[in-house]
Parts: structure tokens; C-alpha cells; sequence
């Protein structure tokens, strides 16, 4: 096993999740940034539309590092999928595929379902709850929770803050009741 | 019942730059050329390579996670905060500084009720979209396109919240 065929197996979650976890430090000693990431999606409002609303007037620009980081993100990603992405798909819990083979969903070979999430799809309404609908409501529901997986789960639980507990868990709450309890439904559409 | 506007208590518009939103105070009083930010693109770069190798950002993995099907989702966030919470303590422990030379300063977040109400619907959406914002980012990185659409939908969203914020219960 050549390096690259090595690295581009997917990483454990022992591996994974503590340089993940790293990430909270790095940035604190980079300069004093707190690790979160939906701000940047009220950053790209007060940029583009600040249409006055009081929300998104202030000095965004100071912000530039939170918009530097996402796009770092992208090109991430972008890096894995031509250099070392890996070749087979997602190991899952069989249970899962025989879940979703009842929907209709049977292709595993990208991170998200391709049956899912493409382009003609949004013309549809299972497509277009999940992709529109779905989408609002994590941009809505971040912000008005005052942050992410990444700034209250991650940063706040790191930073020992309670109300991140009690987001964390209502994030997991909500993920647990739309999961199974609704989302099958949308699923059959 | 009294309606006049004049008693009643000004809102507090302030406090959420504050409070809800540590990452909107820039303490720092250091002025730097803006392509100091590369080092945040780098930063960055290795955090979208994490994101994409732990597969975080398959919807797979979502549901897998939500229906207690599989400890991957839960290794990996439980061990990151793990290592997060060693190095917030090293940190505050030996008083580091950043690189240069400026004391780290973490800001305590303030209980509302928008943590339990925003963070619900925010994990009705991470159940839906198999992403958190993280993650969105990466899959159109990875090549996943029509990830476009719930990114704009999703800062559509954050647009909606700051126009009703003041009518929101916090």
C-alpha cells in the first residue's frame, strides 16, 4: 500500500475527531478567533444585503477571517476529492441500506445521495423540502441558536459553557425527532 | 391593558453582538495587512480535509448517527471535544499566547431561550440537509454542486432570522 492509497482510506474516528478537536486551539492561538462557523453565513449577509436591518450592521470586514477559513473549507475538500478521496463508498449499518433501499435510495458512491441531492430534483417537492426547506432551517435555527456543531457543540462544550450543552443537546433533540419521525415521510414523496 | 409604547423597556439590540455571538467581538487591537487572513484559509484547508476524511459531512452518516445506528458520529464529536476542552484548559492554565504575542481571551456565552427554540429547528435541518454549516461548505468543495442551493437557503435563513429577530422570544 502506496502513502497515497494509505491516506486516502476514511479516517477512524479516533483519528479524525481529536484533530478536529485541535482545530479549537489552533484558532485561539492563530489570533484570538473563537472556532465557529455559521457566523459566516451573517457575515455574507451583512456583505451582500444588509438591507438595514440592525442585525447585520456592523464591521463585517474584522470578520474576514471567519470567511478566509470557509473558503479554506471548500479547497479542503476540493483537494480530497481529486487527490485522495476514497474509492469505496461509505461502510454503513446494514439496517440503513435496507432502510433506504426502501425509499428508493441505493446509491452510495458519493459522501451525499446523488438521488437526492441534484440539480433536477429541486423541481421536485421532495427534493425541494430537502434541499430549500432544509437548508433555511439550518441557517434560521443556527443563528437563532447562537451557533453550530462547531461553535456551541464543539467550541462551547470545549470552553465548558452550559448553555452550548443545552443547545447541543436540543440539536440532537431535533435531529432524533426529524430523523425518525418525519423524515420518512418526506423520504417517500 | 396599557399600550403605551414609551413604558416599555428598550430592547436590548446590543446584547447578542455580545453574548449569542462570540465571534462577532475582535478584541484584538492588533492591525494587521488583511493577507494575514491566509493563515485562517490555511487553517481552513486542513479543517475542510478533516471534515471530508471523518465523512462528517455524508448525510449517510447523519441518519446513521440519529438512528443510533453506528458510534462514528459520536466518536468523532465526543473525542473532539475532548481534545477542544485539553486545550482550552492548557490554555487558560499556562496563560499561552497567540502568536503574536496577544493574551487569548474566551468570552462565556449567555443562557436565552433562542438556544432551545433556534437549536431545535436547527437540528430539524441538520436531519433533513445531512449538514450542519461546516459541512455544507465542504460537499460543494467535494463536488457535490447542488449543495449550492441549500447553502444559499441556508444564509436565506440566517437573512430571515436578523429581519425578525426582535419579534423572536429569546
Amino acid at each position: 500500500m502506496n502513502f497515497i492509497e494509505w491516506i486516502s482510506q476514511p479516517w477512524p474516528w479516533y483519528i479524525s475527531g481529536p484533530l478536529i478537536g485541535l482545530t479549537v486551539p489552533l484558532l485561539l492561538l492563530l489570533g484570538n478567533k473563537s472556532f465557529g462557523i455559521s457566523s459566516s453565513l451573517r457575515h455574507i449577509c451583512a456583505a451582500c444585503l444588509p438591507a438595514n436591518i440592525s442585525f447585520f450592521k456592523y464591521d463585517w470586514k474584522k470578520e474576514a477571517w471567519n470567511l478566509f477559513f470557509v473558503a479554506g473549507i471548500v479547497a479542503g475538500a476540493f483537494l480530497v476529492a481529486y487527490f485522495f478521496a476514497d474509492p469505496q463508498p461509505v461502510q454503513l449499518n446494514p439496517q440503513l441500506v435496507d432502510e433506504l433501499k426502501g425509499y428508493g435510495i441505493d446509491d452510495y458512491s458519493k459522501l451525499a445521495p446523488v438521488q437526492i441531492f441534484n440539480w433536477p430534483a429541486l423541481l421536485t417537492a421532495k427534493g425541494f423540502i430537502m434541499m430549500v426547506a432544509g437548508g433555511f432551517l439550518v441557517g434560521f435555527g443556527t443563528r437563532y441558536a447562537g451557533g453550530c456543531t462547531s461553535g456551541h457543540a464543539i467550541m462551547g462544550l470545549s470552553n465548558l459553557q452550559l448553555p452550548s450543552l443545552i443547545a447541543t443537546i436540543c440539536f440532537m433533540a431535533g435531529g432524533f425527532i426529524m430523523a425518525n419521525l418525519v423524515l420518512p415521510f418526506i423520504l417517500q414523496l | 391593558m396599557n399600550t403605551t409604547i414609551s413604558t416599555r423597556q428598550e430592547t436590548n439590540t446590543d446584547f447578542e453582538v455580545r453574548s449569542l455571538d462570540a465571534v462577532c467581538i475582535n478584541e484584538s487591537t492588533l492591525k494587521h495587512p488583511w493577507w494575514y487572513n491566509f493563515k485562517y484559509l490555511f487553517a481552513g484547508i486542513l479543517f475542510g480535509i478533516l471534515l471530508v476524511k471523518a465523512e462528517v459531512i455524508s448525510w449517510f452518516r447523519i441518519q446513521e448517527m440519529f438512528r443510533l445506528q453506528s458510534f462514528h458520529m459520536y466518536g468523532v464529536i465526543g473525542s473532539a471535544v475532548m481534545v477542544g476542552m485539553i486545550g482550552v484548559w492548557l490554555i487558560k492554565k499556562f496563560k499561552i499566547k497567540t502568536i503574536h504575542g496577544e493574551p487569548i481571551v474566551l468570552h462565556p456565552k449567555t443562557f436565552n431561550k433562542g438556544q432551545v427554540y433556534g437549536g431545535l429547528i436547527f437540528g430539524f435541518g441538520w436531519a433533513i440537509t445531512g449538514a450542519c454549516p461546516g459541512p455544507l461548505f465542504a460537499l460543494i468543495g467535494n463536488g457535490a454542486t447542488a449543495v449550492i442551493v441549500v447553502l444559499l437557503s441556508a444564509i436565506a435563513g440566517t437573512w430571515v432570522y436578523g429581519l425578525l429577530r426582535d419579534k423572536l422570544p429569546h
